[in-house]
């Protein structure tokens, strides 16, 4: 247990839950961050219009990995700006590609994914694809470069949990990259679920930030999602199709 | 004029630095895109914005 590492792009991290940052107050970050156990956190780019604007790098610990999300893009060639655009901030080659046309289910374009991932891989990028659980879309993913598979689990931002749940077995069963569960996951139980299917970590927003109280419930993100990497490194118990079996030996002497 | 951020500026012959320093933006948070190219800061100093140039401007924040 000691030893287990979730490697992304040959960057060794010992927590399992990528945060993100986005819908809630700034003072909260640290809060969350140390509660979560995180050493990963999800920010956006976005057009600095006023001076005022707070700079959300003051509330990051220096050791915790930045991964900026290219969201807002809808094709490729705009994901690539923003990801450059990411670098030049200065904050490493992390990227989380998140390509959406949609803007009623905010679903990933797939196709745009895989030509944004080559080409920001080809550059050097640490690059995590966010994308709708589909096994050949994944094949094209890890040939293009990409470090990790994010699959979405339900409509991002909507705590439905998993939907998508037998889609993203076929991946976890399937891709040898890790599998990060991204978008939709809304309560620990569901988080810990995943984690006992084998995905690699659990990327959560909205969970966090819309629950009544955030440090607390990331402290439960974290302790569910450890739970059930436990659990998926133990092995989990066999299911009987019929029947039952005691779980304590039979004793014949009440009855003679 | 120039777009910066979407919106019209009258701010041709100036250097992105002196755009930049006048609107009080922080030069350490945010990154410059010019007609599609990123520009180092080290070269901040060193180009005039012109009619028809399109400038963005960036930062990070929350998201997820």
């Amino acid at each position: 247990m000691n030893n287990d590492k979730l490697i992304i792009g040959g960057h060794e991290f010992e927590s399992r839950f990528i945060l993100g940052s986005g819908k809630y107050s700034l003072n909260l970050i640290e809060a969350a961050i140390k509660d979560a156990g995180a050493q990963i956190i999800t920010l956006a780019v976005r057009r600095a219009n006023t001076k005022e604007e707070e700079n959300i790098l003051k509330y990051i610990p220096q050791n915790v990995t930045l991964l900026p999300n290219t969201s807002g893009a809808r094709d490729a060639k705009e994901a690539v700006r923003i990801a450059r655009l990411a670098r030049e901030l200065g904050c490493g080659d992390f990227v989380k590609i998140e390509i959406m046309r949609d803007s009623k289910y905010l679903l990933p374009d797939n196709q745009e994914t895989v030509k944004a991932t080559e080409i920001l891989a080809n550059e050097g990028f640490v690059v995590m694809p966010y994308m709708y659980p589909d096994l050949n879309i994944a094949r094209d993913l890890v040939n293009a470069g990409a470090a990790s598979v994010m699959p979405l689990a339900s409509p991002i931002g909507s705590n439905k949990g998993l939907s998508t749940k037998e889609f993203i077995q076929i991946l976890i069963d399937e891709i040898d990259l890790p599998i990060i569960v991204d978008a939709g996951i809304g309560k620990p139980s569901q988080a810990c679920e995943a984690m006992e299917m084998g995905a690699a970590a659990i990327m959560a927003n909205t969970a966090l930030a819309t629950a009544g109280d955030l440090p607390l419930m990331a402290s439960a993100f974290r302790q569910a999602i450890e739970a059930g990497r436990k659990a998926y490194l133990s092995g989990l118990g066999r299911v009987l199709v019929r029947g039952a079996e005691a779980s304590d030996p039979l004793t014949d002497f009440l009855h003679d | 004029m120039v777009v910066i951020n979407g919106k019209n500026a009258d701010v041709a012959g100036t250097t992105i630095l002196q755009y930049l320093t006048d609107e009080e933006y922080n030069i350490k948070t945010i990154a410059v895109e010019l007609n599609e190219e990123i520009i180092s800061k080290t070269y901040f100093a060193n180009i005039v914005l012109k009619d028809g140039d399109v400038m963005e401007i960036v930062h990070f924040m929350g998201g997820g």
